[in-house]
């Protein structure tokens, strides 16, 4: 019979392995989505937070929580969504930044205040890290992105907005 | 057969709720109009950006409006099976698309009340609501970022942008008055500190569209007579049409999912 603490620990570890569909060498775990896992009765809860409002990603994600659980043999769970503490990029974790970076992403400037939100005065191009560069769309592919180009290679590249 | 319209009981809170929510999904919808329309490839998933940001927002107030009526009803219900008289939005929301000037004037006087309302919204004693707030309060700004850009970028532009851009100001001016109005079963949620007193934002509003404007060469008409209706229900004859498309699936084929 294993405790609790164990049980919560290995569907924790199996929801931390779950990656974003959209830019998928982050986890949420990496991202702060995934915020709590708690056990209650034998019940494994798995509480998440949407990160922007419309992002079609998350019931992607929930889905994948609920298969991860069930390939660790975890028949009894729950997942639902928390909307309080609302999410920020400021909670994407150190690791997930330098993949992000890694990934040619640039990541989102710390401090997701108004002033960061439309300071966002010189993104440095993940590509030959020149600062010359130039917002395209503030709108990108995805919600969480904006579209940038380095002047001085000819790149465009992604930006993941403040938050 | 087609699916019969649901009842709604209407306390003041689920009301409330319903009337923010109907804003964000007509206009959302009205957004993804432009799908495959706008002038070019970047407005176009710029639009589509903002419109899925108001999707967002109106599921979660769906999502709790559904909560607090304690039905069987959901988010999708509310959204695909109400007629129109049973919706709440403001009028300003309805309006059609015409052509971008009068997408982005209309976008602009909304997100600019959106940007202070929901701000505001995060002192809301309904942590729910609070919550919602925090997350729309950015989105609200991107959204008012990127129209104040437009705005003056058609205003201050050829002749031809300037003259559409004043006339769709000159159009919707009428239907901003709405925002800013509140009933008796709004004014018990403000007391009990819910609900913002959004006739207090007004002023400042007034101030962010003045000086945006002004700077786009354009001006306000000096018309202050205002329409209303949408909160009771009374829509322009856009809505049903708008709607028809909206909910053609769910009205058809009731319960249908994918």
């Amino acid at each position: 019979m294993q405790s609790d603490a164990d049980l919560r620990q290995r569907a924790w570890d199996a929801a931390a392995q779950v990656v974003d569909p959209e830019i998928p060498v982050l986890t949420i775990a990496d991202l702060g989505v995934l915020r709590d896992v708690t056990v209650r009765n034998g019940c494994v809860e798995v509480a998440i937070t949407p990160t922007y409002s419309g992002c079609p990603a998350m019931n992607m994600i929930a889905l994948e929580i609920e298969l991860a659980l069930a390939r660790e043999g975890i028949a009894d769970r729950k997942v639902h969504t928390v909307l309080s503490p609302a999410w920020t990029t400021d909670w994407l974790s150190e690791d997930g930044r330098r993949k992000l970076r890694d990934y040619g992403i640039v990541p989102p400037r710390a401090g997701s205040g108004r002033r960061a939100l439309f300071g966002e005065v010189m993104v440095p191009c993940p590509q030959c890290e020149s600062g010359d560069t130039e917002l395209l769309s503030e709108f990108g592919s995805t919600s969480c992105k904006a579209l940038w180009r380095c002047k001085s290679c000819r790149e465009p590249f992604d930006y993941f907005k403040c938050h | 057969m087609a699916a019969a319209s649901i009842q709604v009981s209407e306390t003041p809170l689920v009301l409330y709720t319903l009337r923010r929510a109907d804003d964000a999904l007509i206009l959302g919808h009205r957004l993804s109009e432009w799908c495959g329309h706008a002038p070019m490839l970047e407005e176009d998933m710029a639009l589509a950006n903002i419109g899925l940001d108001l999707l967002g927002q109106a599921r979660e107030l769906y999502s709790y409006a559904a909560k607090v009526e304690g039905n069987c009803n959901d988010e999708d219900k509310f959204a695909s099976l109400r007629d129109v008289r049973q919706y709440r939005n403001l009028l300003l929301v309805e309006r059609p698309n015409g052509d971008f000037a009068q997408t982005m004037a209309r976008q602009f006087f909304y997100a600019a009340f959106a940007d202070l309302y929901w701000r505001a919204m995060m002192a809301s004693r309904d942590t729910t609501l609070a919550a919602i707030a925090a997350k729309s309060e950015k989105e609200s700004a991107y959204h008012l970022r990127h129209c104040s850009e437009w705005m003056v970028r058609l205003g201050d532009g050829t002749d031809e942008s300037h003259r559409r851009a004043q006339s769709a100001v000159d159009d919707l001016w009428a239907y901003t008055g709405e925002m800013f109005q509140a009933d008796d079963s709004e004014r018990g949620l403000i007391e009990a500190g819910i609900a913002v007193d959004t006739a207090g934002l007004r002023p400042r509003w007034l101030q962010t569209v003045t000086s945006v404007l002004s700077e786009a060469t354009l001006t306000l008409p000096n018309n202050d007579w205002m329409q209303q209706g949408g909160r009771f229900g009374r829509h322009s004859e856009h809505l049903g049409h708008l709607l028809a498309e909206l909910q053609s699936m769910q009205r058809t084929f009731p319960g249908a999912t994918w």
